[in-house]
C-alpha cells in the first residue's frame, strides 16, 4: 500500500472500435485513505487525435503530463505538423527509458487514430517504456484486474462511437467501484475521424 | 421500600453460600471454554501478525476484511446507531452490503469494527452470554454488564491479535440509555457519543459541528446518517449503505439500509452541500 504505484489511487482505460477509439479515466486524487480531491484527470490530449492517459504517482503525472506537452510542442515547431499517435508512443517509450534507473512512476496509456488511414491505436507502457501494443483494450492504475474483468467480459470488435462509449463507461464505472483507490467520477473521450466527444461521467461517491 | 431493598439485595435463590458460588462462576464462565486450535509455531500471535497485518506488511498472505466508520450518540429520545456498510481487504473491495450493526438481542445493539470475523463472532457470543444471563437471573443483562463481559473477553486475548472497535448500545429500565466502547486493548468507556473506524475523524467531524442532546429524533437520525455520508465520501475504505438504527426504551428500532448513492447526490444538488464534487464539464 506504499508502493508510489497505489498512494494516490487512480484508474484509465482505452478501447478501439470501429474508426474509432476511447480512452477514460476517474478522476479521484487521493493520499493513502483520504481523498483530497474529486477533480484529478488522467487524461490528457496532445495535438488533433493523440491522447495520454497516466496514472500512478501524482506528482509523477503532472510532471510527466507537462513534460510531453513540451515535447510535442518542440517536435510539432520542428516538423510542423501534428504527432502521430505511433510516434508519440514511440517518444513516450525513449523518455521514460531515459529514467532507467530513476523511474517515473507512472504506467500510460496511448490512444488516437492514425492521421494517414484513420486506423485506432492504442497501446500501454510499463514505468520504464515498455510498449504494449493491443488490438483491443489497455488498462492501467490500482484497479487493472477489475478493469480487465470487464473489459474481457463487455468488450466486443467493431463497436460503434456510441457503443463504444457505452462499452467503456460501464466497464470504468464497474471497475473502479470494486477498487477503494479509484473512482469518485471520471471523464470519456470518444476519438472519431473528424470529431472529438468528451463526456463527464457521474459516478458513485464513495 | 421493598422496591428499594430488592434492588439494593441478592435475590431470594441466591441466598445460601453455595448459589453464591455460583454467581461467582457465571463471572468465570465469560471465560471462553473454546478452544481455538493455534499454529504450530513457537509465537503463534508474532507468525499471526506477519501473515495478516497489511499495514506493515502488504504482501502478507491473508488479508483481513478492515476498514470502517461506525457511530452512536446518546440524545433525549434514546440512541442514534449508524454504519456503513464496506469490507475492504487490502484496496478491493469486497462487500458493499455488510451488516455492521449486530443485533445482540431486541434492545441491545451492537457495531462492528476493524476485523469483521472477529466482531461477527465475539458479538453473537456476547449475545448467548445475555442470554445466558436472562436465564440465570430472571431478568434482561445491564448495557454495563453486557459491554464488561465482552471487554473481559477482550482482555484475556490481549496481544494475541485480535482486531475489534465497538460500541454497545442499549435502553435498560435502570440505566436508561447507555452507551460504552470496547476495543481489542481492552478499552471500555461510557460515554455520550463515539465514532470508531478509518472513517471516524470524518464523522466526528460533522457530528461534533451540530450535536446537541436535545435533538428531536427526526434531527438525530437525521445527523447520523448525515455523518456517515460525509465519511464515506472522504474515506476510501467506507462507503456502500448508510445502515441507520434508533434504540429506544421499548427497544431498538431499524430505519433502513439506504444505498448512499442517491443520498450523496440528492444532499449535493438539493441542499447544495458537497460543492468539492464536479457534477458538470463546464465546473
Amino acid at each position: 500500500m506504499s508502493s508510489p504505484f497505489s498512494i494516490n489511487g487512480g484508474a484509465c482505460v482505452a478501447m478501439v472500435g470501429k474508426d474509432c477509439v476511447a480512452i477514460a479515466c476517474d478522476l479521484r486524487l487521493g493520499l493513502q485513505a483520504l481523498t483530497v480531491s474529486n477533480n484529478f484527470p488522467k487524461v490528457f490530449q496532445y495535438g488533433d487525435n493523440v491522447f495520454l492517459g497516466l496514472t500512478g504517482l501524482a506528482t509523477d503525472v503532472s510532471t510527466v503530463s507537462d513534460l510531453f506537452r513540451y515535447k510535442v510542442n518542440m517536435y510539432r515547431l520542428r516538423e510542423e505538423r501534428h504527432i502521430a499517435p505511433r510516434t508519440f508512443a514511440n517518444l513516450v517509450s525513449s523518455s521514460l527509458y531515459e529514467r532507467r534507473f530513476g523511474p517515473y512512476f507512472v504506467s500510460p496509456v496511448v490512444a488516437g487514430l492514425e492521421p494517414k488511414t484513420g486506423q485506432p491505436f492504442i497501446c500501454g507502457f510499463d514505468s520504464i517504456g515498455c510498449i504494449d501494443f493491443s488490438k483491443d483494450f489497455i488498462v492501467s492504475g490500482t484497479a487493472t484486474e477489475q478493469l480487465f474483468g470487464m473489459c474481457e467480459s463487455l468488450w466486443e470488435p467493431d463497436l460503434g462511437p456510441e457503443a463504444l462509449f457505452e462499452t467503456i463507461s460501464q466497464a470504468l464505472l464497474n471497475a473502479v467501484d470494486r477498487d477503494a483507490l479509484s473512482g469518485w467520477g471520471a471523464h470519456v473521450y470518444i476519438i472519431e475521424k473528424d470529431k472529438i466527444t468528451k463526456r463527464l461521467l457521474k459516478g458513485r461517491q464513495d | 421500600m421493598d422496591t428499594l431493598v430488592a434492588r439494593y439485595s441478592r435475590p431470594a435463590y441466591h441466598e445460601n453460600e453455595v448459589l453464591s458460588e455460583q454467581e461467582q462462576q457465571d463471572f468465570t464462565d465469560t471465560v471462553p471454554s473454546l478452544k481455538f486450535a493455534m499454529p504450530p509455531v513457537a509465537h503463534p500471535s508474532a507468525w499471526l501478525r506477519a501473515a495478516t497485518d497489511d499495514r506493515s506488511n502488504p504482501s502478507c498472505p491473508i488479508k483481513i476484511a478492515h476498514g470502517t466508520t461506525t457511530l452512536a450518540f446518546r440524545f433525549q429520545h434514546g440512541i442514534i446507531v449508524a454504519t456503513d456498510s464496506r469490507a475492504t481487504a487490502g484496496t478491493w473491495i469486497a462487500s458493499q452490503t455488510v451488516k455492521k450493526v449486530i443485533e445482540i438481542n431486541s434492545d441491545l445493539l451492537g457495531t462492528m469494527a476493524g476485523g469483521a470475523a472477529d466482531c461477527q463472532y465475539w458479538l453473537a457470543w456476547l449475545g448467548m452470554q445475555c442470554r445466558l444471563h436472562e436465564l440465570r437471573h430472571k431478568r434482561r443483562i445491564s448495557v454495563a454488564a453486557a459491554s464488561k463481559i465482552l471487554a473481559n473477553l477482550v482482555y484475556q486475548y490481549k496481544g494475541m491479535g485480535l482486531s475489534m472497535g465497538t460500541m454497545c448500545a442499549g435502553v435498560t429500565k435502570e440505566e436508561g440509555p447507555a452507551l460504552y466502547y470496547i476495543d481489542s486493548d481492552g478499552t471500555r468507556l461510557a460515554g455520550d457519543l463515539f465514532c470508531v473506524g478509518s472513517g471516524q475523524t470524518f464523522a466526528y467531524g460533522v457530528l461534533d459541528a451540530q450535536y446537541r442532546f436535545d435533538l428531536s429524533t427526526e434531527e438525530a437520525l437525521e445527523l447520523g446518517s448525515r455523518s456517515i455520508l460525509a465519511a464515506t465520501h472522504r474515506d476510501a475504505y467506507s462507503g456502500g449503505s448508510i445502515n441507520l438504527y434508533h434504540v429506544k426504551e421499548s427497544g431498538w428500532e431499524k430505519h433502513g439500509f439506504t444505498d448512499t448513492n442517491p443520498v450523496f447526490w440528492k444532499t449535493k444538488l438539493e441542499k447544495g452541500e458537497f460543492s468539492n464534487v464536479t457534477s458538470s464539464l463546464d465546473d
